[in-house]
Formats: C-alpha cells, structure tokens, sequence
C-alpha cells in the first residue's frame, strides 16, 4: 500500500509537468484550433535560459521569474511576428510553421548551448531530501514540484475568473467575432495566449529538467507526446481538463510501469499514444472537452 | 499516345541524366546523391498521401524504420541477399500503412497529424523493448553494399544506380498511378470528402490505399537507406525525421515530381552547406556562431519551411491551396 | 448640437467575394434621430450594418462624426462610440449575464463600468435577476434584452440594432422598441435600426430607408413613407 502510494505522488509530481506543457498546448488550441508541435521546444529554451541566467549570477528562483516575463514576452512577439502573417490561413498550414518553429528553435538551442549535458543548481527547483508521510516516503522534489503546479494552476485559473484580461481572453476563444464588437483587440488575445502559453512552458521545462537530474535540447522532444496525450484525454479545448489529464496520465504511466513488468520504463511513449488512440475513438472530446474531432 | 509523348520524354531524358551523372562526380558525390534518391522516393510516397489525398502525416519516419529493420533483420540474421530484401521490406511498411490507416484515416487532419506525431516519437522505443528482434539499442550490424553480379563498379555507385534506378521507376509508377483514376479519386477527397462521398467515392478506401502506398514508398526508401548506411538502430530514426520528411515535401513543392527531386536534395544537402549559408548570413547579420555547431541545418529548415509556407501562392498548387479546401476553418477567427 | 451628421455612408459598396451585396449606399444620419432600415430578406441591410461595424469588405465613403471610418477594424470601430448588435445578437451564451455585461463595458474603466450596469439594468430588470445565470439559458426575448443592454453600457452615441424582432412574440419586440423609444428620448442616443417588421420601425423612426438589391430605392420621413403607395404595398401590407 505505501509503495502504491509512493508511486501515485511520483507519478502526480510527472503528471504536473504533463499538465503544464498540456495547459499550454490548450490554452492556444482553444484560442486559435491550432494545436503547436513547438510547444516542447519552447520550453527546452526558457529552461536553458532559466540556467544561463543563473550561471551569470542571477538567483535560481530569480532567474526562473525573469525568464517566465521574458518568455511572455516572447511568446507575444512570436505570435505577432511568425504566426500573424498566416492569421488566414488554413489550420493545417499555421501546424505546419509550427513545425518550422520546432526546428527553427531546436537548432537554435543546440547553437547557443550545444548538446552537452546541463544540470540546474543542487536542491534546485526543489532539495530531492525525501521526508516521511505517515510512512510514505516523499521526496521534496515531487511534493515541490506538485505544490509548483498547483500554484501555476491557480495563478492562471484567478487570471481567467477574477481579471477584465481573463475575460477578454475567454471571450475572444469563445466567439471573436462578438468580442470585436465590444472593442476587444481580438489579435493581441491570441498574442497573449501564446505568451501565457510560453510562460507555463518555463514551469514545464523548470520541473523537468529538475526532475530528470539534467537535460540536453533534447528535453521536451517525448514530454511533447506525454502533453498531447494529457490534452486529448482531458480535452484538448479544456484548460482545467489538461490539467487533470496531466495528472491522470503521469500516475497511470508510473502504476503501469511499476505494476505491470513488461511496459516497464521502456514502453512509455508507446501507452501514451495508446490513451490517444484509444480516447479518440472512445470519446474524442476528451474527459471535459466540449468540441467534437471532425470525423469523415 | 501523343498525351503520354512529353512526360515520356522527360522520363527519358532523367533516365539518362541518371545514367551519366555519376561518371561526372566524385564518388562521395554519388553517395550523397543516393541518400538523396533515398528521400526522394520517401518523398514521392508521402506525397501521394499528403499532395493528393491532403491527409498530414508526421510519422513516416516510422515507415522507413520498419523497411529499414525488416531488410536488416533478413539480411543480419537470415542472410538474405540486399536486393531481394527491398521489396519485402516495402511490403512489410505497406502493410503497417494499412493497418495505421484503417483507423487512422477517420480522423480530421490536425489529429492525424498528432496521432503520426505519436507513432514517430513512440516507434524508438517500440525497437529497443523487442530486442530480440531488433538487436536493441545497439541495432544490427550489416556488410556494405556491393555491386551484384560482379558488376565493377565502387560501392558507392552501385548505391547510386540502385536508389537512383528504384526511384525512376517508383515515380514513374506514382505518376501513372496519380494521373487515373486513383488520382482522381485522391484528388476528389481531398477537393471535398463530403462531395466526394456523394458521388460514391468509398472515402475509407482509398485514404487507407493511399496511407498503405505512401507507406511502402517510405520503406522501401528506409530499406535503401539501412542497405547504405550498413547498420541500423533505433536513434537512426528519430521522430525529426518524419518531421524532416514533411519539410522536404512543403519545400519541394506538392504534387511536383521534379520539386520533389529538389525537396529531397534540400534535405541532403542542406546540413552539409550549412556552414556556407551561416557565412553569407553573418554578411549581413553578425553572429558570432561556429559554422560547425549543431543545430545550425535545423534553424535553417525551420526558417526556410516558414518562408516557404508564407512566400507560396494562396490557393495555387503548394500544401496551402491543396489543403484549404478541406480544412475550412482559417486561423484567424 | 453640429450641423455635421452623426453618421454618414457616401457611395458604399460592400461585396461578399464575387457577390455584391451593397451597391452606391448613401445616408445621413443626424444626431439624436433613429433612423430604420427596411427591406426584404437578401436587400442588404444587414451588410449595411456591418459596413459601418467594419465586419465586411466594404469601400466608398463611410464617416462618423466627421471622421472616416472606412478603413478601421471592428475594434476600432467599436472603441469610437458604435454599438452594433448583430445578427444572432452577438452575446456570449458560454458566460453569464453579469460578464456579458462587464464585456459591453470592455472600453471603460472599472467604475464606469459598474455605474454602467446599475443604470442599465435599470431599464431590463429582468436581467437584474439572472445576473449570475449563463446567458445561453435565457429566453429568446432575454437574450435580445441582454444584447441591448450589452451594446448600451457602453454609452455608444450611435447603436446598431440588426432585426431586433427577429424571433420575439408581439409582446417582447412591443417592449424592446419602448425602452429603445425611451434610450432615445432620455439619452438622446442615435439609432440605426434594421428591421423586416417595417411597421413597426416606421413607428419608432424620424427617417426610414427602403434596400432593395443593395441599393436604397426609397427613402424619407416616417410620414412619407408611410403614405407612399409602393412601400405600403410591399412592407406594410395594405
């Protein structure tokens, strides 16, 4: 029983890195239908900058919050420059400058910092020092990187409710059309959606580069798939149900892997795509997804 | 008979272009001009999937490891021939290709894209876990290629002559196929489903016929490629090659068989002159960049996809007309 | 009070790709006056609206109060002081009442806002009560109130209605056009008013337009047009 209970924390601290990325990818699909293949990429570089920035001094959770700003910002500039040119253009095409920006910012990565093995500072984001629950064992890390997510969640979630910005943002996914008429500048929602988008990638990146111990640009590369996986199964147009789906999703790998001998560590990936296979044939609008997956 | 006189003599005159280049270059050359066969006959496949039925695929990098490991496992441990591995191998792929497509051809295009997305990130792993098959991580070791038949010829240019022949015939057998009534059909799905269907066009047929055909192109071509490289594993088909792939193809241009030809060498090539490329940029902006350090030939495939997608015509030819039609719904909203 | 229009269309054209749905449309709306725009189905009024909105392709001359808004972007258009209600009425059904409200107040600052909504829902208590509920869920005849009171928190000094009555039992259009005819008389608020219930538009209006096939084949005062033989025959039915 403590050993089931371990790995549900363990898999709860993974599933919150899914869930951020796969709030990412969310928060832009329901804005615009387009789901970003760059997502991972982007957060693989904030979390180098994230490290670059501490190297020069910076405090570690200092650097974390300027890079968080300074990702917003770039996520803003991103959209205005790369994507806006393609404001009316088919779906499919936008996915595909997606997919340039995948290259585009995996390259860079690599030029900047190359592919050596980088590792954040000791006991950062959180000390890996366990402590005990009532016999279970648990890491500071895990419950760290839990308590990370939550408060990201939140601080989005209250964004959303409480602000006129978080309305205007609802309202410009919702129906763009009838925002325009109140006067909501419809683009730069969009815009601030991939900046919002580019912030979570930072807590993203952050949590795993701290969970796996290092990381290389090659970070986010299957974290990617974990995230698409989390958003279909929670519903790719539903904030709340990627986060969920995160969650749901990094426990049931880590049962899996611990309970089930032949999925092991090594088939991961591969149950990931399963849950999407089989939540798209099953129920396409995910757990709390309102649209449904054009079918032929 | 006349229709079939220019195409014929285009044919002809590549067969020719084909026969002679190698004598005019060095023999490295011809090893990368056979890689570059290689991805055009990939190419040439995934376009009959993505130029004519409009479906996105991001995984055939899968399909080429299945060819590829299919021909290196009957060759490393049933010391079959290279030749004749080939088109088992292409069949091997096809029939995956059907098997994805069956399902997966009832997906819109964004989630076809995501669910190919899936495979290619996911296949690696799929290799490693079934080592005794596959040799695991650490892949299989096979001979390089040799001319058959006694043929004096380096190996280098029997690759050549072999991708280079394969892939003439393929893209004929493509073109012939494109231009009936397959095409036609493609084409029609791909204009309109719900017209299509209306006119009594078995949707799920065909896209999975055309998922299963891109499918054998991509392994026949990742057979080619384990023949020439003489050894496969796992990391040699990561998921940015199936991404690379779909590059390939929005750079050369759909549905154009020579722009193929210059999609699959802008692959091949690309990383190679990267180093040039950075110095004519560091003209105009100074970076201070090693023309060696990784990552250069990806910032470049990236920056030129985008150009690419925002400089082609709206609505003629290219991915962005081919596909709008399907996919009504703009970006904008 | 200026001499200039509050709104003025010289020449306007607006086009739906290959099909021209508006061809050489002029008119002059003074301040403080509701005007109605009356027609059949496919006349072009609703493209008229959204011509002045900036929600289509349009060109020729197009001012408000005195200044071109032919080249602006909805958003724009609305931030100048024009209130367009739409078609389908343009409220948000996924949010609640109070943040279709808060919404239509997007471009003032928060107390106007509040004071915004005090004084409106002083004019549809019923919403007052279903402040809290998902504006999908109220009646055909709320849902139009809302989009009224949607587009007036946000003090326009020109409001848009397309097709008011669309949908509405006598009673309820009876009632909206009341509270329009009082936003007029109290506020002295400028309307443009589409409508196919001409008859009662004629009531509400100082001056009226007849569209047909996009061009304005009849216009003048409420009187005249009421007199005139042609658009009693086609619009008002006797």
């Amino acid at each position: 029983m403590i050993d089931f209970l371990q790995q549900v924390v363990a898999g709860l601290a993974s599933g919150g890195i899914y869930a951020s990325l796969a709030l990412a990818i969310a928060l832009i699909y329901r804005s615009t239908g387009v789901i970003n293949f760059a997502q991972g990429e982007m957060a693989t570089l904030t979390t180098y900058i994230v490290w670059s920035l501490h190297n020069r001094g910076l405090g570690f959770w200092g650097a974390f919050a300027l890079t968080v700003v300074l990702a917003f910002a770039g996520g803003v500039a991103l959209e205005r420059v790369v994507i806006r040119p393609f404001e009316s253009a088919p779906v499919l095409t936008v996915v595909m400058v997606t997919i340039g920006l995948f290259f585009l910012l995996n390259g860079l990565t690599s030029v900047l910092w190359g592919g050596a093995q980088r590792r954040l500072p000791e006991n950062r984001p959180f000390p890996t020092a366990t402590f005990d629950v009532g016999g279970v064992q648990i890491s500071r890390l895990d419950a760290g990187l839990i308590a990370l997510m939550l408060v990201t969640v939140a601080a989005l979630f209250a964004l959303f409710r409480y602000t006129k910005l978080g309305l205007a943002l609802r309202a410009s996914a919702l129906q763009p059309a009838s925002s325009r008429l109140v006067g909501i500048r419809v683009g730069w929602m969009l815009a601030v959606g991939w900046g919002l988008a580019a912030a979570l990638g930072v807590v993203a990146g952050v949590m795993a580069a701290g969970s796996y111990g290092s990381f290389d640009p090659t970070l986010m590369q299957t974290i990617l798939l974990y995230a698409f996986a989390a958003a279909i199964l929670g519903g790719i147009d539903s904030p709340g149900g990627a986060v969920v789906g995160g969650l749901v999703l990094g426990v049931l790998l880590n049962l899996l892997g611990t309970y089930v001998d032949w999925i092991g560590s090594t088939l991961r990936l591969p149950v990931a795509l399963l849950v999407i296979l089989v939540v798209l044939v099953i129920r396409p609008a995910g757990l709390f997804g309102r649209t449904t997956v054009q079918r032929v | 008979m006349r229709r079939l006189a220019t195409p014929a003599a285009v044919f002809a005159l590549a067969a020719v272009a084909v026969a002679v280049l190698p004598h005019l270059v060095s023999d490295f050359h011809a090893f990368q001009l056979a890689n570059v066969g290689i991805y055009f006959i990939a190419l040439v496949g995934l376009n009959v999937l993505t130029g004519s039925s409009g479906q996105i695929s991001l995984g055939h990098g899968a399909f080429m490891a299945i060819g590829g490991y299919t021909s290196a496992i009957l060759m490393a441990n049933h010391g079959v021939r290279d030749l004749w591995t080939i088109p088992l191998a292409g069949l091997v792929a096809g029939g995956a290709g059907l098997l994805v497509g069956l399902p997966a051809t009832r997906l819109s295009g964004l989630y076809l894209a995501l669910v190919t997305f899936g495979i290619a990130v996911s296949f690696p792993q799929l290799l490693k876990k079934f080592e005794g098959f596959t040799g695991g991580t650490t892949g299989l070791i096979l001979n390089l290629p040799a001319a058959p038949f006694g043929l004096h010829t380096s190996s280098n240019r029997w690759l050549y002559y072999l991708t280079w022949g394969l892939a003439l015939v393929l893209a004929a057998l493509a073109w012939a196929l494109l231009r009936g009534r397959f095409g036609r059909a493609l084409r029609a799905i791909r204009d309109s489903e719900v017209a299509a269907a209306s006119s009594g066009i078995d949707l799920a047929l065909y896209k999975t016929l055309a998922f299963g055909i891109s499918a054998f192109y991509a392994g026949v071509a990742g057979s080619l490629f384990a023949i020439a490289t003489a050894y496969v594993n796992p990391d040699a088909f990561p998921v940015t090659l199936s991404v690379v792939l779909v590059v390939g193809l929005v750079v050369g241009g759909l549905g154009s068989l020579p722009g193929l030809v210059l999609g699959a060498a802008f692959i091949v090539y690309l990383p190679v002159h990267s180093g040039t490329l950075l110095r004519w940029f560091e003209q105009v902006v100074p970076v201070d960049v090693s023309p060696k350090a990784p990552g250069v030939p990806s910032v470049i495939y990236g920056a030129v996809v985008i150009l690419v997608l925002l400089v082609l015509p709206r609505g003629a030819g290219g991915l962005l007309g081919l596909t709008s039609r399907l996919y009504t719904r703009s970006y904008r909203p | 009070m200026s001499a200039q229009p509050l709104l003025e269309l010289e020449g306007v054209e607006a086009r739906y790709g290959p099909v021209t749905a508006l061809r050489d449309v002029s008119l002059s709306v003074p301040e403080g006056e509701v005007h109605a725009v009356l027609g059949a189905n496919g006349a072009g009024k609703t493209t008229m609206l959204r011509a002045v909105s900036g929600t289509v392709r349009r060109s020729g001359a197009i001012r408000f109060a005195g200044r071109s808004i032919a080249r602006r972007a909805p958003e724009s258009v609305a931030r100048l002081g024009i209130a367009h209600v739409p078609e389908g009425r343009g409220t948000f059904s996924e949010l609640t009442v109070a943040e279709n409200l808060r919404l239509g107040a997007y471009t003032r600052s928060r107390r106007d806002a509040r004071s915004g909504e005090q004084w409106v829902l002083g004019y549809f208590p019923r919403l007052a009560e279903r402040r809290r509920q998902q504006a999908g869920t109220l009646s055909g005849g709320e849902q139009q109130m809302l989009a009224l009171a949607r587009a007036l928190i946000a003090r326009p000094r020109l409001l848009m209605l397309d097709e008011p009555s669309l949908g509405l039992a006598p009673l309820v259009v009876r009632e909206i056009f009341r509270i329009v005819g009082e936003l007029h008389e109290h506020e002295g608020l400028t309307v443009l008013v589409v409508e196919q219930n001409a008859r009662i538009a004629l009531e509400a209006a100082q001056k009226a337009y007849v569209l047909e096939v996009g061009q304005v084949a009849v216009e003048g005062s409420s009187e005249e047009l009421r007199a005139h033989e042609g658009v009693r025959r086609s619009y008002l039915g006797y």
